[in-house]
């Protein structure tokens, strides 16, 4: 069974890219879970069809630890299971000690079965606390892919989450498989997220490009794959799904400091 | 090698370098030495000292017996300072009411963390209300509550508007600021923000006062009173020992303030003096001469004749009552020598009792107070602040335009300290030390062992950390902070309490009549290598 857990800025589309990606990897046969750990609760929209699911956290508030596996975890496109840990509504209480007691209870429930082939874990933003650098500690998550655009901000934010892992690599043993770039149609787009990559010591693993079939499908509650299975975009995923399980690159990330990722991106982007 | 050498001897460079301040070996000198003091414990190092949530629920606002003290937090903060203070209460005349024997918590789980506490909160507030209707309700955080942002102070609005009561937050999460003592501040500045002033129930006498920073350990509170009562003074509060939220309200229209514990309540005081013109006065009642000289300094700050009479009077009678009991413990105690370890002001206090017994405080020392109260109020503009500090919220107070009533002018007040009655001003404890005492700040679990060793006194006073590691070295220990189920030790009465329990420990000191295993047989065994 391996363990992913999906990183990356907030808003970039890391339970878009986690959703189809994993649709793909459904199409090739694989057993695979989605664990959703953010509180919005929105990463198996996609693979179970709009259903709105009971959170984990939200039954244990309600049921107590008394919970049946099959309230909180549902079946959607090509088997995929998804399970959504919840949490708090903004401004209240801790998101992250939420998501340590959710995975806790789901390992408790026996949720990762034997016969799974792949445990997605699609974690909310940054790395702000340690509740959501749990799914990378305590052995889970062996392998991190962090979602990335040519955009700034996201280029901070995936040089930021290198240091989290850089942080449990040497402990927990996780490592970094490669940046996912989510084109956002930045001029030089690929060359600077894989000078980025290279810089950090790992790949950009497969460029993704901006497709109005992704927007589509999202309205229908569907994944591309799901939706539109003949669209190139559809492909871009099958593909992703191919690199991702044959992937065999994984690094102990070498964060940047902050001066060298803007040299780069002054390099690659402004002086043009 | 000097006391203070041999206790710094085995620190590192690093802990060497911070701790050397905080100990003072006290030379022959007229300048009083100085001391670092109210700074952060060096991590790993086993300090004495407790938290801000134990500073402000445990010491400042638990004792109020009328309020329902509800503590924020998961149960074990809430239940550990269940009742551990020995602040006794009687039922509030006002009301009846008496919530001391209660611990009340909101015994958060894991998802009220999750989801935040604020509902549970409210819920025990309405628990509250309905089966013990208390006039005020007062939320001490604990430190999960900082954590994840739950907004007392907006419950304790919600609460005002829902049952016409006073509520009060108190974002006292236990890992803000250095010790206990911030805890302390941020209890007196709730108080003196939101109760203090509001009611108007007027002193019966001319001769009306508040006892502040006595918690009626013991019951030291009710002797303190029942003294003052004979000599004809009105005792209005203790803050907060057996104290009530009713009468708080009323206590600014006390004639003048006597401060026991200086460290924990000094705000209170001064800013009483800010905002309703009452002078302060250190006074201790820790000891009969201790007493005898508040007492009198109390009629001279009063002026007037017939109470000057009447305290002579009480206190001719007072001592002819314990003289012979005095004598007694007096000769059984002479000689013999004592540390003391308190959080801060005790350890000031009980030596000058100590001293009534013939015995000498060798090593002395505080948990967590400032420079002001080893070196007196004096020193207060050159302590520096640091960002520890001013992490503690300090409130300034104007002078009410209803209330605020001057005494004495300021020339009248410096002719009193001439006379030797020091309003508003406090002297601290290291000028009243001898040359050669050890003086430690902030003492740990080490220093305590190292000064035993060194000192050898014969009894320790300390609290229930450090109790029983003293007895297993031999040494009678008895706690002053709580007093072991005993007291009170304050006044006349108490000082033969308190001679009587010192008797009792070091002359059945079990502990050293016990030959621990490890005198007499070797902790190691081994064998040579090779052969058998």
């Amino acid at each position: 069974m391996r363990q992913v857990a999906i990183y990356g800025k907030g808003g970039i589309g890391k339970s878009t890219t986690t959703q189809n990606l994993t649709a793909g990897l459904g199409e090739m046969g694989k057993k695979i879970m989605i664990v959703g750990c953010d509180p919005k609760a929105d990463s198996t929209r996609l693979v179970l069809g709009g259903l709105a699911q009971k959170t984990v956290l939200d039954t244990l508030r309600e049921e107590g630890e008394d919970i049946e596996l099959d309230t909180v975890l549902k079946t959607g496109y090509a088997g995929i299971r998804g399970v959504e840990s919840g949490g708090p509504e903004p401004g209240v209480g801790c998101a992250g000690r939420g998501i340590i007691t959710s995975i806790g209870l789901l390992e408790r429930l026996g949720a990762y079965e034997e016969d799974l082939d792949y445990v997605f874990y699609d974690v909310l933003g940054d790395v702000v606390c340690g509740g959501f650098a749990m799914p990378i500690r305590e052995g889970k998550a062996q392998e991190i892919y962090i979602v990335c655009s040519g955009e700034m901000m996201a280029l901070y934010a995936a040089n930021n989450i290198s240091k989290g892992i850089s942080k449990y690599a040497n402990t927990g043993g996780v490592r970094l498989g490669g940046l996912i770039c989510n084109s956002r149609k930045v001029d030089g787009e690929a060359e600077l997220v894989e000078a980025v990559a290279k810089e950090i010591g790992t790949q950009m693993i497969h460029f993704v490009p901006r497709d109005n079939a992704v927007q589509k499908a999202e309205i229908n509650k569907k994944t591309v794959i799901d939706f539109s299975p003949d669209e190139p975009q559809a492909d871009e995923y099958r593909t992703l799904a191919r690199k991702i399980d044959g992937n065999d690159m994984f690094v102990v990330p070498k964060p940047m400091s902050i001066d060298r990722l803007e040299a780069i991106l002054m390099e690659h982007g402004i002086l043009d | 090698m000097t006391d203070k050498e041999k206790l710094l001897e085995k620190y590192s460079a690093k802990v060497y370098k911070n701790r050397k301040e905080h100990i003072v070996q006290l030379e022959e000198t007229c300048e009083t030495q100085s001391i670092a003091a109210n700074t952060r414990a060096i991590p790993g190092v086993m300090t004495a000292r407790g938290c801000c949530y134990a500073g402000c629920k445990g010491v400042v606002v638990g004792p109020l017996k009328d309020v329902c003290v509800i503590t924020h937090g998961p149960i074990g903060c809430g239940f550990y300072s269940w009742g551990t203070r020995r602040n006794k209460a009687k039922p509030d005349e006002h009301t009846d009411k008496n919530f001391v024997p209660y611990c009340f918590s909101t015994d958060m789980q894991e998802p009220d963390i999750v989801f935040g506490g604020e509902k549970k909160l409210e819920k025990a507030i309405d628990e509250a209300m309905e089966i013990f209707d208390p006039k005020c309700i007062m939320i001490c955080s604990t430190c999960p509550i900082g954590l994840i942002g739950d907004d007392v102070q907006a419950v304790a609005r919600r609460a005002e508007e829902k049952y016409g009561i006073k509520a009060i937050g108190y974002s006292c999460e236990g890992y803000k600021g250095v010790s206990q003592s911030g805890g302390h501040h941020i209890a007196n500045n709730g108080i003196m923000r939101y109760v203090i002033g509001t009611g108007d129930e007027a002193p019966k006498t001319k001769f009306s006062v508040n006892i502040l920073g006595e918690y009626n350990i013991g019951g030291d509170g009710w002797e303190e009173e029942r003294i003052l009562k004979r000599c004809g003074i009105e005792v209005l509060n203790l803050f907060t020992g057996d104290a009530s939220f009713e009468s708080l309200k009323s206590a600014h229209l006390a004639h003048l303030n006597l401060v026991m514990c200086h460290r924990s309540i000094n705000y209170i005081a001064e800013m009483m003096k800010t905002k309703y013109g009452i002078d302060w006065l250190k006074v201790n009642f820790i000891g009969v001469g201790a007493t005898c000289k508040t007492l009198r300094e109390i009629a001279k700050y009063f002026d007037d004749p017939d109470l000057t009479d009447r305290v002579e009077a009480v206190i001719a009678d007072e001592l002819s009552l314990i003289a012979e009991d005095m004598e007694y413990y007096k000769s059984r105690l002479s000689g013999k020598t004592a540390g003391i370890f308190s959080g801060g002001s005790r350890s000031h206090h009980y030596q000058v009792l100590l001293k009534e017994l013939g015995m000498e405080t060798v090593i002395a020392g505080y948990e967590f107070a400032h420079r002001d109260d080893y070196e007196g109020r004096d020193i207060i503009p050159q302590i520096k602040e640091d960002a520890d500090n001013k992490n503690i919220e300090s409130i300034k107070v104007e002078p009410d335009e209803a209330f605020y009533h001057q005494t004495y002018s300021k020339e009248q007040i410096a002719q009193f300290k001439e006379m030797g009655v020091e309003i508003d001003s406090y002297g601290g404890m290291i000028p009243e030390m001898n040359a050669g005492d050890v003086v430690v700040d902030d003492y740990n679990h080490f220093e305590t062992d190292a000064l035993l060793d060194s000192k050898k006194p014969d009894i320790f006073l300390s609290g229930i950390k450090d109790k029983y590691s003293i007895q297993k070295a031999g040494v009678s220990s008895r706690q002053i902070h709580s007093y072991d189920y005993s007291g009170p030790y304050a006044g006349f009465n108490g000082a033969v309490n308190f001679g009587r329990d010192v008797t009792m420990a070091l002359y059945t000191n079990a502990w050293s009549l016990v030959i621990p295993p490890w005198k007499h047989e070797p902790m190691l065994v081994g064998r040579i290598g090779g052969g058998y």
